[in-house]
């Protein structure tokens, strides 16, 4: 790996405050003391549960969430912990989002063309000329037409709305792209339009891109490594392939042996794999593994020793937090 | 095969617009067994959801409209009626489970009410008993503390949860079919998993058959015994699970296979998007509706729809490639049966 990583979490925390219930404060601990390090033009894929955290650390690493603690470094500068609007003004030329859900991303209020070149717009000292070229030129390297600059996005399917996002994510050229469940909303058919055009641009821009799925199986496709949070920490992180096909956190295991395949005779031949329980809640999550309540391995120290990430002694590659290894 | 519980013949649903009349569904025809699970796979808006809730009565009428067809249920058509021999068909003969579990149940009545007022209205329960039969149900759907769970609220309920309560609501009356539409994709893998092993158990305990509405070909490969592909209002391949996913033999079924991941460590693969979209159901095709996306289209394609070609006992497929007077197979149509 190169010597500085072109983005970097250390120790990122993100706590609610809810408020107080029965007289004691109840803080949501969505991120907890999170640490990655994303290589440049690489693609990270972060999986895990519903309320483990993922969209959090994807807003929290571009400034949409302030950070509770921990820092933020890009390209070895650290970003402030909360931003202001200059601090947007600043870094929205190298660090942009794709949002999951391509009909409440888009102003329905804007053309194409404006929700395209609002960022050029803003953030450049493009004339409307040269804006207008760059839309229609953007808007057909997604695979739509220049004259849809003046529609609306109601005018738009799904797959073709998530293009304009991804145009309206890339026309700044960033370098660092959050891509939060950019598929989950579509058809698959169009999923894979939609990821072979993210593909394309990575290697045409030298993309690096933070992947935010829950479907393992296209996340495995997708990235180059993979981490896994559950509850608000990352529990195993290494190359894609790797954490798939040889899962060693046992929660990484339990999620890839409920990943569904697309194969009647692996299914068949799969033993039931479901684990009892569900993800608890991040309000006031105290020391120990927070995995351990659904552990099949669980034991004793697991409930009073937060486990930490750290490389495996076969495979320095991956990272591992668990008491087991 | 095992004795055939419903029988529906060349279902065709529209529904009028202020956009003109929608062909939603376009002649449907399958069988659903005794003890098997049927999925219906599909995109969204291919017409799979209308499908199942014109058998149920849940199509509003207007604007819907069931043009043609039937669905026998012991040799009595269940289309408009809503009891076989004063048996209610909703809820008796056939349960259902929708997509998301949190719109779909009363956010006022407790938990255990709601599971009961089926046994109240087709069963004649007395309370009592309809509430202790449903702390039974909720126990058989795999709720810990049922006794508890039972006076609780939805609000107090996770995704998964709810859902587990939606199934023992459905199930309540021992239906002899149970719809599931989409039962699992508001759900994370993990819990997905376990309502799937659930109704999977369900079905051996009680016997009853499922059709299984989804998009996600993974999930249909772990449940299904028989698998129907619907594109654009239409059935284009049937089969045993084993028939759709070995031998496929339409074009849009292996253009869905090419377009997901394999999880196979030697395979270097790419996926390959379908082009295109599907076609506008205000003006169906003239030919066969996925002529515009087909890789292998032939002229005849735009003109006239396909029949449907009997490849085994199990398997048919509604495309011109399998007619006898097609021109030479067009290679890789076959989807290359994986070795055994």
């Amino acid at each position: 790996m190169s010597s500085t990583p072109l983005v970097e979490s250390i120790a990122l925390t993100k706590h609610f405050d809810m408020g107080k219930s029965h007289g004691k404060r109840q803080i949501v601990h969505a991120l907890d003391g999170v640490s990655l390090e994303i290589a440049e033009q690489e693609i990270l894929g972060l999986v895990g549960e519903s309320g483990s955290g993922k969209s959090t650390y994807g807003k929290a690493l571009i400034g949409l969430h302030d950070k509770t603690s921990g820092e933020v470094r890009l390209k070895g500068e650290t970003l402030p912990a909360r931003y202001h609007p200059r601090d947007f003004e600043r870094h929205a030329t190298s660090m942009q989002m794709i949002f999951q859900d391509p009909y409440s991303s888009l102003n329905p209020r804007m053309t194409v063309g404006e929700i395209i070149g609002e960022g050029l717009r803003l953030h450049t000292r493009a004339t409307a000329a040269e804006i207008r070229d760059k839309v229609t030129g953007w808007l057909e390297q997604v695979g739509l037409q220049g004259e849809h600059a003046g529609r609306y996005p109601h005018e738009f399917s799904g797959g073709q709305r998530q293009r304009i996002g991804i145009a309206r994510a890339m026309i700044l050229e960033p370098e660092f792209v959050v891509c939060d469940e950019p598929i989950s909303a579509l058809d698959v058919s169009v999923q894979a339009q939609v990821i072979n055009l993210l593909n394309d641009l990575k290697s045409s821009m030298g993309l690096t891109l933070l992947f935010i799925a829950h479907d393992l199986s296209m996340v495995r496709y997708v990235s180059d490594r993979m981490a896994v949070m559950y509850l608000g920490t990352v529990v195993e992180i290494g190359p894609a392939n790797d954490v798939f096909f040889s899962p060693r956190h046992p929660y990484t295991e339990i999620l890839v042996a409920s990943n569904p395949e697309p194969d009647p005779r692996t299914e068949r031949s799969r033993a039931s794999t479901t684990i009892s329980g569900e993800i608890p809640s991040p309000v006031n999550v105290g020391a120990g593994c927070r995995f351990v309540g659904r552990c099949p391995h669980a034991m004793e120290q697991c409930a009073t020793v937060t486990p930490e990430l750290i490389p495996l002694k076969d495979d320095s590659n991956r990272r591992v937090a668990c008491h087991l290894f | 095969m095992s004795d055939t519980l419903l029988q529906v013949d060349d279902l065709q649903v529209e529904f009028d617009t202020y956009g003109g009349t929608v062909q939603a569904v376009r002649g449907v025809s399958f069988e659903v067994h005794a003890g098997k699970t049927l999925a219906i796979v599909g995109e969204s808006g291919c017409g799979k959801s209308v499908t199942v809730q014109s058998m149920m009565g849940l199509i509003p009428m207007p604007p819907g409209r069931i043009v043609a067809g039937q669905a026998l249920m012991h040799g009595v058509d269940i289309i408009g009626r809503k009891e076989i021999d004063g048996r209610d068909i909703r809820g008796r003969e056939i349960g259902m489970i929708f997509q998301d579990p949190m719109t779909s149940l009363n956010p006022t009545m407790s938990i255990g009410d709601q599971i009961a007022e089926p046994l109240l209205v087709h069963r004649g329960y007395s309370k009592k008993r309809a509430f202790d039969r449903a702390i039974e149900l909720l126990d058989m759907s795999r709720i810990p503390e049922a006794a508890k769970r039972a006076r609780q609220y939805p609000f107090e309920f996770s995704g998964g949860m709810l859902q587990r309560a939606m199934i023992a609501m459905a199930i309540a009356c021992e239906p002899k079919i149970l719809i599931a539409d989409e039962p699992t994709t508001a759900l994370d893998v993990t819990i997905q998993a376990q309502i799937l092993d659930l109704l999977n158990d369900l079905r051996r305990e009680t016997g009853m058959a499922i059709i299984l509405i989804t998009h996600d070909l993974g999930v249909v490969a772990r449940m299904a015994d028989e698998v129907a592909v619907m594109y654009a209002g239409q059935f284009v391949e049937r089969g045993s699970v084993d028939d759709v996913f070995y031998r496929s033999s339409h074009p849009y079924t292996l253009g869905l296979r090419a377009a997901m991941p394999v999880n196979d460590q030697q395979a270097e693969h790419t996926l390959t998007p379908i082009d295109g979209s599907p076609p506008d159901l205000f003006h169906p095709p003239k030919g066969c509706g996925y002529c515009a996306r087909c890789p292998n289209a032939m002229k005849i394609c735009e003109e006239h729809d396909p029949d449907v070609t009997v490849m085994s006992d199990t398997h048919s497929a509604r495309c011109w490639q399998h007619h006898p007077t097609a021109p030479a197979k067009v290679e890789g149509l076959y989807y290359r049966e994986a070795s055994a």
